[in-house]
Order: structure tokens, then C-alpha cells, then sequence
């Protein structure tokens, strides 16, 4: 399970480009020569949840082009009664940006953990879960108020069944990976806050080296759940 | 489990050390995109304040996307200062997702279709 260190060649002088990427993939030992083995793993872990979420939207594009009855009209749908007036979407507006905001304070909580300053980047962790918490609170009213009007997997009162059954299954998988890095983040925060990381010690699953690159790894997980949003948005909600 | 050699002193801990200053950049970049997102986010959303529709709403909405999410792997994932084996690697085969696609259009298609010529207009 250990890191592998280079044996030979000169770590300064890769070739880059094309060249690079038949000398890194046709090198012995590893591929990736500048990404950790837990950043890797990471990455190809995010591969696969991008086919996971890219079989969700397919499914979902399948059903809304395959059905004769028309589509409820998402603008009118996730409208809220603000102020005398319905203003379309702005849930999930609000959503977005509290989303994007969560994946800016993690941004800053990464650079902050390489600066190894460890209360600001266990302060703007906490703060990244407040948000992703935030985001799931409204993630919960939103689908109380659609299945107080009616909308179920099988039904809802304004057009095609399936739009039930697309929304809170992508909306659901989506809420779940939020969920899971707000407790990540928690667990992370709480070790960048003792100090784990600067005094190397162990975590109590895998026994390996506590490094602030750890929190770079969970910055990639929380950025990955707002990049989803970015598509849940586009797709489901604008399209 | 060669980790528990000596601490601090061995080539394989300085190169975990150099690791961990790999990914250093202003702050500065990162407000920079920050604001970005927050605008382009603002723009997708004004697509459908402002009840933009067809080709033209389509064509705003997938720009938009397309540019937040390209702007997250490479800025706040860092993808733009990994090696090219990696981002090639992670970048490349969600491209094939595309072809998934338009295998399922064609089937929507049919399935309509069918729908259509067989059931009339009932779902």
C-alpha cells in the first residue's frame, strides 16, 4: 500500500504533451507521476460517478423525449409566491449559488491547508458544510412543497408521469452526495483542526500519514458534487 | 508497508513534502473564478427570467454550463496544472457518455414513434 518513489529518471525532466502521455503511461511503476495515489484513486472514483449521474440524465432525456404528453414546465414548477408575485426557479437559483459559494470556500480551504494554517482552513470547512447543510435544508422544503401539491414517482398534477420520477431520483442521488461530503467535510475539519495533519499522525481506518493533501482530496469530492449541480441544473431545471 | 521507515529524514517522505506544496496559486485566482461562476450563474438563470426559448435558449444554456463546469475541474479542481496523462485519462471517456446519447435519442425516438402509430396519443 505504499507510495512508490522513483528508482530512476530525472523527476525534472519530464517531456510534456503528447510525448509525456506515452512516457507517463508507458513509464514503469505509475502513470500518474505528479498526482498521489490518493488523488488519483479520487479522480477515477469521480469517473465513475460521472457515468453514474451521466446514465441518471440519459435516462431522464430518454423519458421526456419518448413521451407524447407534454412536460410540466419546470419554471412554473419550482416557482415560489414571493412578495404578491410568482418568481420562477428562484429556489433553485438561490440553490445555485449557495452551492457555488460552498465550492468557493473549499477552494479557499485547500489553499489555506498547503499554506498549513490550520484554523482558517478548518474554520472555511466548516463553513463550506454550514453551506452544503444550507443546501440540503432547501433541498428538503423543496420536495415537502412539490409532494404537498402532488407529485409523486408515479403521478403529478401538471403533465407527464415520469417528471416524478426523474426529479427525485436525480435530485435524491445528487442530495445523498451532498450529504455524505457534509460529513466528510465535518470528519476532515475536525482533523485539520487537531493538527493531524502537521504532526503526520495516522488515521485510525487506514494508518497512513495524516498530509494536508487530504484536504485537497476532499475539496475534489465537494467540487465534483457542485460540478454535478451545474449539469442537474442545466438539464433538469433551465432545459 | 515500507512508511513506518525513519521519519522526516527519508527521500520518501520529501517527496510527499514536495507534494504538498504542489498546489500552491493566488487567492486572488480563486476569487476571480468565484465571481465568474457567481456571473455565469446569474447569466443561465436570466435565460429563464427573461423567457428566452428554442434553439436560442438551448444553445445560451449549454454555453453557460459548458463554461462553469470548465472553469471548476481546471480552476478549483486544479486540472489545468495536472500532467496530461491524468487529464486525458479522467477528461477523455466521459466524452464517450456522447455516444450513449445519441444511441438513446434514436430509441426515444422509435419509442414515440410507436407511441404515437399504436396508442394514439396516451402515454
Amino acid at each position: 500500500m505504499a507510495q512508490t518513489i522513483e528508482t530512476h529518471g530525472e523527476p525534472g525532466l519530464r517531456p510534456a504533451g503528447l510525448r509525456g502521455v506515452a512516457a507517463d503511461f508507458s513509464s514503469d511503476q505509475r502513470a500518474f507521476k505528479t498526482a498521489s495515489w490518493g488523488k488519483a484513486m479520487m479522480w477515477i472514483f469521480l469517473l465513475s460517478d460521472t457515468f453514474v449521474f451521466g446514465c441518471f440524465l440519459i435516462a431522464y432525456m430518454t423519458a421526456r423525449m419518448s413521451t407524447p404528453v407534454p412536460w410540466p414546465n419546470p419554471s412554473e414548477v419550482f416557482a415560489l409566491h414571493i412578495g404578491g408575485q410568482d418568481v420562477p426557479l428562484i429556489l433553485i437559483a438561490i440553490m445555485t449559488f449557495v452551492l457555488i459559494s460552498s465550492s468557493g470556500t473549499m477552494a479557499m480551504a485547500v489553499n489555506f491547508g498547503y499554506r498549513r494554517d490550520r484554523h482558517k482552513t478548518a474554520v472555511l470547512m466548516l463553513l463550506t458544510a454550514l453551506l452544503g447543510a444550507c443546501f440540503v435544508g432547501m433541498q428538503a422544503f423543496e420536495w415537502t412543497k412539490l409532494i404537498t401539491e402532488g407529485v409523486r414517482p408515479w403521478e403529478n398534477p401538471w403533465g407527464a408521469a415520469q417528471f416524478g420520477s426523474t426529479f427525485f431520483m436525480i435530485t435524491g442521488f445528487h442530495g445523498t452526495h451532498v450529504t455524505i461530503g457534509v460529513i466528510f467535510l465535518i470528519i476532515t475539519a475536525r482533523k485539520v483542526w487537531r493538527g493531524d495533519f502537521d504532526v503526520e499522525r495516522r488515521g485510525f481506518f487506514t494508518s497512513r500519514r495524516g498530509r494536508y493533501e487530504a484536504v485537497e482530496i476532499m475539496g475534489l469530492y465537494w467540487h465534483f458534487v457542485d460540478l454535478v449541480w451545474v449539469f442537474i441544473f442545466a438539464f433538469f431545471y433551465l432545459w | 508497508m515500507s512508511e513506518t521507515t525513519a521519519h522526516g529524514q527519508s527521500p520518501h517522505t520529501q517527496a510527499l513534502h514536495a507534494q504538498d506544496h504542489g498546489q500552491q496559486h493566488p487567492i486572488g485566482l480563486y476569487f476571480f473564478v468565484w465571481g465568474l461562476l457567481f456571473v455565469l450563474s446569474a447569466f443561465s438563470y436570466m435565460v429563464d427570467y427573461l423567457g428566452i426559448h428554442g434553439y436560442m435558449r438551448w444553445t445560451l444554456i449549454l454555453l453557460f454550463m459548458m463554461l462553469k463546469a470548465g472553469l471548476i475541474v481546471a480552476v478549483f479542481m486544479h486540472m489545468a496544472w495536472e500532467r496530461l496523462a491524468l487529464v486525458y485519462a479522467i477528461l477523455l471517456p466521459p466524452v464517450l457518455v456522447l455516444v450513449f446519447v445519441a444511441l438513446m435519442v434514436s430509441e426515444a425516438d422509435y419509442t414515440i414513434f410507436t407511441r404515437l402509430a399504436f396508442f394514439g396519443a396516451a402515454p
